[in-house]
């Protein structure tokens, strides 16, 4: 049976038996299918990649208003375009190491305020020209200097002054941070011919696969760049669709039409998975949804109020009926554990009626009903999780009262302007980044009001530490300070839950975003 | 000056000041919308300085007044402007979504209005009899049911189950007719579905409304056949209100569809003109609203040319 069995595995991985031609024939030979399933994944994978054939992605986030300018980025279909035909300095890898793109090698003073970038030899663009350090250079510019609109800006700001020394890009910054080569692999910062001064939509770059057509909000068509500089990405071309309508995506990737999808719904994410040629990849990731509440207005500024609602916060139903399982629960800062350096022993905030009543009665609120805000667009299902803490809040003797708001708008009228709110985190890639995004307290998007002196401190501080242990210990109790004291109240962190062909071969797990952080035409293959 | 030429050149001058009412009327409730261009494309990712940075590139710092008029100066010339959120072309942009939206739109007319109005003649022919019920029957409830039901309903059962017919609509340039109409068959389906009830009733309704003459009852005592009766002299007679209901269904075909342009994934006007009003891209807004307005205010002022045109009293004023 063993001897069958190879000879069926060394099919499979040269291609000619297809997954379920594969399950029926082990299946003969006793073998479950469920088992014949990782069997045949192991055996395509072991076989090595196979070239050739178009990836088709079914993508939400398609606007017709969409621009190939890699500033202007802030939605999935843009972002895995940008995925196709360039690249950053540098990348996250699987395993929350640095990977390297453009950049060969990065290395940084001992005291972690100057960094250095060697570049790669010989990378062109699709253009014809060959990249050079001043093409990094001014890329980096683009993004940072006065005139920028760039969604990297915000990231971009401690930088004090960069520049280029034959092949070697080199940034020093304001202040110190360990973490700098995290925040050049932002999917902004991808590098362009002159930095994109010229023609910032021209939709070129150094990437493993070109620009054939782009229709904003309609379809993204790719072919494989033939001097691409790396031996990775199997394709010979790459079809990015956008389908917004989650059914309608879920229909295209079913009847075969796609190849993957992002975003499937958690509740038809389990009846897809029992679809005998599609794997539903669910990823755990940074994301978290969140409600937060100003901490400098009333009735927010009181922490007993804040505590007294974080404890009247069910989590576990949370996770159950608005992420349908395809999650984890919150603790109340934006930190898991798929954050590098997170401290798994703080305590776990449970739901706690009688300790929420208490907390309550001590921040000696009128009674007066606590207006939280919501929209469809906050995050999937932000008004049913709102409907559900408004009734664990009154359990508690807390009157919440729901006050539904347009999507249109949200981000402009009642994010970072209302004092109590849903909205959602992206995550990133590391907790320096998370925090000096949002509870710094000069962050732009600061969104809970969170100004606390020693928290600015510490994290100044874990950024010009280097030793991974001490950084450990300020992230720590920088955490707790947080959970303790802030106007966050995360009762979630969302899965990425992707829909897969099993005709794909190759699937890793990243937790840095949706299809493989956005690698996944590059890293897999057409079993 | 003939009385119909007049007439058809009063109808002119009163739509086109219709439409700059309903540019104008466009452009001031985008204007009134919370939120403007800058601060929908950045987001969450706004700062103060890249919305400064963004509002002047796009010229936002403008006041209202002053782009209203920019606009209408440009359009004056056929210039459609450009985008201000991706600066394309806007005349380019929406000419090709135009055209697919009228694709669809013409094709499904196709199917249904030939259909709609010769179901009518044979509900009228077996009027009260089962074919009439049936025809209402069915009519009736693919009209109830919400499009994008009846979208997911032929989605999941044709081109998931059977693996007939296609999920997706895309449509590009690269393709055949075939090809292309192969992709749009569903949503030509459901459109049909949709639009059909309300034709198909009121070309009933209209020649009914003929039937109960005395000079029907006089063609049927000269012995014509049935067919003959409605088909000749009944038909005639009952264009106006027909042709007034179809033109209805067709203005819908054009502008009502972005249910099923979204179910559908078909790169239409109606897809085009969300986006663009999530966006705050006003001259792009501006351009899809104004377009919308010409094809309903056409159809519209075509419909009462045809009712004209087709009732001798109106042909001859006294």
């Amino acid at each position: 049976m063993t001897n069958e069995l190879d000879y069926l595995k060394k099919r499979a991985g040269q291609g000619k038996l297809s997954r379920r031609e594969f399950i029926g024939k082990t299946g003969a030979l006793g073998v479950s299918a469920a088992a014949a399933g990782t069997m045949f994944a192991t055996a395509v994978h072991a076989e090595g990649p196979k070239k050739g054939g178009v990836f088709k992605l079914g993508s939400i986030g398609g606007e017709s208003t969409n621009s190939l300018d890699p500033a202007t980025w802030a939605s999935q279909m843009p972002y895995h375009i940008g995925r196709q035909f360039a690249d950053p300095l540098v990348e996250v890898a699987a395993d929350g190491s640095i990977e390297s793109r453009l950049a060969e090698s990065v290395e940084s003073t001992p005291d972690a305020k100057t960094w250095m970038f060697t570049l790669r030899k010989d990378v062109e663009f699709h253009n014809g020209k060959t990249m050079t350090g001043d093409d990094v250079l001014k890329t980096m510019e683009r993004h940072s200097n006065e005139e920028s609109k760039s969604g990297a800006l915000g990231i971009m700001k401690g930088i004090e002054s960069m520049k280029v020394d034959g092949d070697v890009f080199s940034v020093t910054l304001k202040d110190a941070n360990a973490d700098l080569p995290y925040l050049m692999a932002d999917y902004h910062l991808m590098i362009q011919p002159n930095g994109g001064m010229d023609a910032p939509d021209a939709g070129v770059g150094t990437g493993p696969y070109k620009v054939d057509v782009n229709e904003p909000g309609v379809r993204a068509a790719f072919s494989k760049f033939e001097n691409y500089w790396g031996d990775d990405a199997h394709y010979d071309g790459v079809e990015i669709i956008a389908i917004n309508d989650s059914t309608a995506r879920t229909a295209a990737l079913q009847s075969g039409q796609v190849h993957a999808i992002n975003r499937v719904e958690p509740k038809v994410a389990g009846l897809l998975g029992r679809a005998p040629n599609i794997n539903v990849n669910s990823t755990p990731g940074r994301g978290h949804y969140v409600f937060i509440m100003h901490t400098d207005t009333a009735p927010f500024d009181n922490n007993e109020l804040r505590l007294a609602l974080k404890y009247a916060m069910n989590r576990t139903e949370m996770v159950d009926k608005i992420l349908r399982g395809y999650g984890s629960v919150g603790n109340d800062m934006p930190i898991n554990a798929a954050y590098p350096l997170f401290d798994a022993s703080i305590e776990q905030r449970e739901f706690d009626l009688a300790k929420a009543a208490e907390h309550y009665k001590k921040s000696g609120h009128d009674g007066s009903p606590i207006i939280l805000r919501t929209a469809d667009g906050a995050f999937p299902g932000a008004v049913d999780a709102s409907a559900l803490f408004q009734q664990t809040a009154a359990q508690a003797g807390i009157p919440l009262e729901i006050k539904r708001e347009p999507n249109d708008g949200y981000w402009s009228e009642v994010w970072n302007k209302q004092p109590f709110c849903c909205s959602y985190w992206g995550g990133r890639p590391v907790q320096d980044q998370m925090y000096a995004t949002a509870y710094l307290s000069t962050a732009d998007w600061n969104d809970t009001k969170f100004k606390n002196e020693d928290f600015d401190k510490m994290l100044f501080a874990a950024r010009a530490e280097l030793d991974p242990a001490k950084r450990k210990a300020i992230y720590s109790d920088m955490g707790k300070l947080v959970r303790n004291e802030g106007g966050l109240i995360c009762p979630m962190f969302n899965d990425f839950i992707d829909g897969v062909s099993t005709d794909i071969a190759g699937w890793e797990t990243d937790p840095s975003g949706e299809l493989m952080s956005g690698q996944i035409t590059r890293k897999t293959w057409f079993a | 000056m003939h009385p119909i030429i007049k007439l058809v050149a009063q109808r002119l001058a009163l739509g086109i000041l219709l439409l700059f009412a309903a540019s104008a009327m466009i452009f001031g409730l985008t204007e009134a919308l919370p939120g403007d261009a800058a601060q929908a494309v950045l987001g969450q990712a706004a700062t103060p300085e890249s919305l400064a940075n963004l509002r002047e590139e796009m010229g936002l710092n403008e006041p209202a007044i002053t782009r209203y008029f920019d606009w209408l100066g440009g359009i004056m010339t056929g210039d459609l402007g450009t985008s201000i959120v991706n600066r394309l072309d806007i005349g380019e942009s929406v000419g090709k979504r135009l055209g697919n939206t009228l694709f669809l739109a013409f094709w499904a007319a196709v199917v249904s209005v030939p259909l709609a109005i010769f179901l009518g003649l044979l509900a009228v022919r077996y009027r009260d009899r089962w074919p009439d019920k049936l025809i209402s029957a069915v009519t009736l409830t693919t009209i109830s049911i919400p499009e994008f039901l009846i979208g997911y309903v032929l989605v999941y059962f044709i081109a998931v189950k059977l693996g007939w017919g296609s999920a997706l609509a895309m449509v590009n340039d690269s393709m055949s007719l075939g090809q292309k109409l192969n992709a749009i068959a569903l949503p030509v389906l459901v459109l049909t579905l949709v639009v059909l009830a309300h034709m198909m009733r009121m070309t009933r309704a209209a020649i009914l409304n003929v039937m109960q003459s005395p000079y029907i009852e006089t063609a049927e005592l000269k012995g014509l056949s049935t067919f003959n009766v409605i088909a000749k002299h009944a038909f005639p007679n009952a264009v106006s209100p027909i042709v007034n209901v179809v033109m209805l269904n067709l203005a819908y075909l054009v502008v009502g569809v972005v249910v099923v342009e979204v179910v559908f994934v078909y790169p239409g006007m109606g897809q085009f003109l969300v986006d663009a009003v999530t966006k705050r891209d006003v001259p792009v807004v501006l351009a899809c609203g104004v377009i919308f307005a010409a094809i309903y205010i056409g159809l519209n002022m075509m419909a009462d040319i045809i009712s004209i045109l087709a009732n001798p009293r109106l042909r001859h004023p006294k």
